[in-house]
């Protein structure tokens, strides 16, 4: 069971793609497997045969879990290692046998007349304010009768929890990503406005020759942009880890999409700086469709080397993000907006978008996030060589 | 084509990029993209939409056109009728 991320503590295998004897390759797709972000297509990391299936589908199992056994071509199988058994309750869970709850009191209504500072006790308590009796002005819930509450029973052990819904599964995952981050990078903020005249009328001409089926988007302007930065500045693309910075294996940038049901994901597009501006933009229509439609895959969701997060027109113009660990800059950038600009000191109207910079302190400093910022600023100026 | 046509299948094509939205609730008058959070990818995947099942070409400066459920109707009729 691959860890997809530092977030990661278990995963559900749904189903086997391959069956035992069939040959596979690096990069083939194997399995199926339900995590927090939903649910990923599993690559194998060899070539081989599939010798052996250790885990069955619907069980839950701990990252670094054997899932399968494959021998290489010319290997004799060796001894497998003994099937997993499941620390973790297969999936799905029957509902726990719990004790019988008290009928509530007041009716689970819309509203709830509760008091702001016991609505904040019962919360940090574990109470369930909607089985309170009220002694408050109207039956409302007070400091003291969430205080004389009995004490919830202690959380069920994992073995027994109810399965959480996919959107609390996904909050609870980028709740403990962004943690760790505030608590472990000690990021700093960079933030430059770019004109983006010559990217916009540049973007202009090129659409206007193209069929709406191959048209491009600014969002991929400013992912090349950020590529071409990190290849002239490498510092900014990799991780931070073991006290060390250690260098991407190639320029992957996680692209931050947010899903209408809630929550998010930044799936990586892999080796950008290599790609096409078509290509790219092929790759990161695809990445969304699958993104919203749960059929990422696993090495999208780990290789990401840095990542880019672009609010387009709907947003705010500036984004200070949080940098997804152990990764060590994540680049933003807010709506494009007409905004008065002098130039050859004149003021004149652009199009505008600010570009902000979170940067890992312990992988650079100021100075380099602010050169890395030009880079980016720079390729903007010249849309064509993108 | 009728309108009842085009305009089932201008939703359809909203569908396949926001499947949350409840059409019954979309005012055919206002800005699609506040009413349905849509962002610029979501807005082109849905003009590629109505390209594909409507067989209308959408020039990027017409996307003004497609703000709106009734405008993108009209639209599509007008391109139509010209043909």
């Amino acid at each position: 069971m691959p860890s997809l991320g530092a977030d990661m503590e278990a995963g559900t295998l749904v189903e086997w793609l391959k069956r035992p004897g069939d040959a596979v390759r690096r990069g083939d797709i194997v399995a199926v497997v339900e995590t927090q972000k939903g649910a990923i297509e599993i690559e194998v990391f060899e070539d081989g045969v599939l010798d052996r299936l250790l885990v069955e589908p619907g069980m839950k199992v701990p990252v670094g879990t054997p899932l399968a056994l494959i021998v290489k071509p010319g290997e004799v199988p060796a001894a497998a290692p003994a099937a997993p058994q499941p620390t973790l309750s297969p999936a799905p869970v029957a509902p726990s046998p719990a004790a019988p709850e008290p009928e509530p009191i007041q009716a689970a209504g819309p509203r709830l007349k509760i008091s702001p500072a016991a609505a904040a006790r019962a919360a940090s308590l574990g109470v369930d304010p909607r089985r309170l009796r009220g002694t408050g002005a109207g039956g409302a819930i007070t400091l003291r009768d969430v205080d004389a509450a009995p004490a919830p029973a202690p959380a069920a052990p994992p073995t027994v929890a109810a399965p959480v819904s996919a959107a609390q599964a996904m909050r609870s995952a980028i709740a403990a990503a962004m943690v760790k981050s505030k608590r472990e990078i000690p990021h700093y903020y960079l933030a430059t406005t770019i004109d983006m005249a010559k990217a916009a009328a540049w973007l202009d001409e090129a659409n206007r020759a193209r069929p709406v089926t191959e048209r491009l988007l600014m969002g991929v302007l400013l992912l090349k942009a950020v590529a071409g930065a990190l290849k002239e500045m490498p510092e900014f693309n990799g991780y931070w880890m073991d006290g060390a910075f250690t260098p991407g294996p190639g320029i992957h940038v996680g692209w931050a999409i947010s899903l209408r049901t809630g929550g998010l994901v930044t799936p990586a597009i892999h080796d950008v700086e290599t790609k096409s501006i078509d290509d790219t933009m092929a790759a990161l229509r695809d990445l969304v469709k699958r993104a919203r439609s749960g059929g990422l895959r696993s090495s999208e969701l780990t290789d990401g080397t840095m990542t880019v997060t672009s609010l387009g027109d709907q947003g705010a113009e500036a984004v200070h993000g949080i940098i997804y660990p152990p990764q060590v800059a994540l680049v933003g950038f807010g709506k494009l907006v007409q905004r008065p600009w002098a130039v050859d000191g004149k003021v004149v109207v652009r199009p505008v978008i600010q570009a902000t910079l979170a940067a890992d302190h312990r992988a650079s400093d100021g100075h380099r996030g602010g050169l890395f910022l030009t880079a980016i600023e720079r390729r903007l100026q010249e849309p064509q060589s993108l | 084509m009728n309108q009842d046509q085009i305009k089932a299948a201008i939703v359809e094509s909203l569908l396949s990029v926001a499947p949350e939205v409840d059409p019954e609730k979309i005012d055919p008058g206002k800005d699609l993209r506040e009413q349905c959070d849509l962002d610029s990818m979501d807005f082109l995947n849905f003009v590629i939409g109505i390209h594909h099942s409507l067989g209308v070409d959408i020039p990027e400066v017409d996307y003004p056109s497609f703000i709106s459920l009734e405008k993108a109707a009209a639209y599509v009729e007008r391109t139509l009728a010209v043909r």
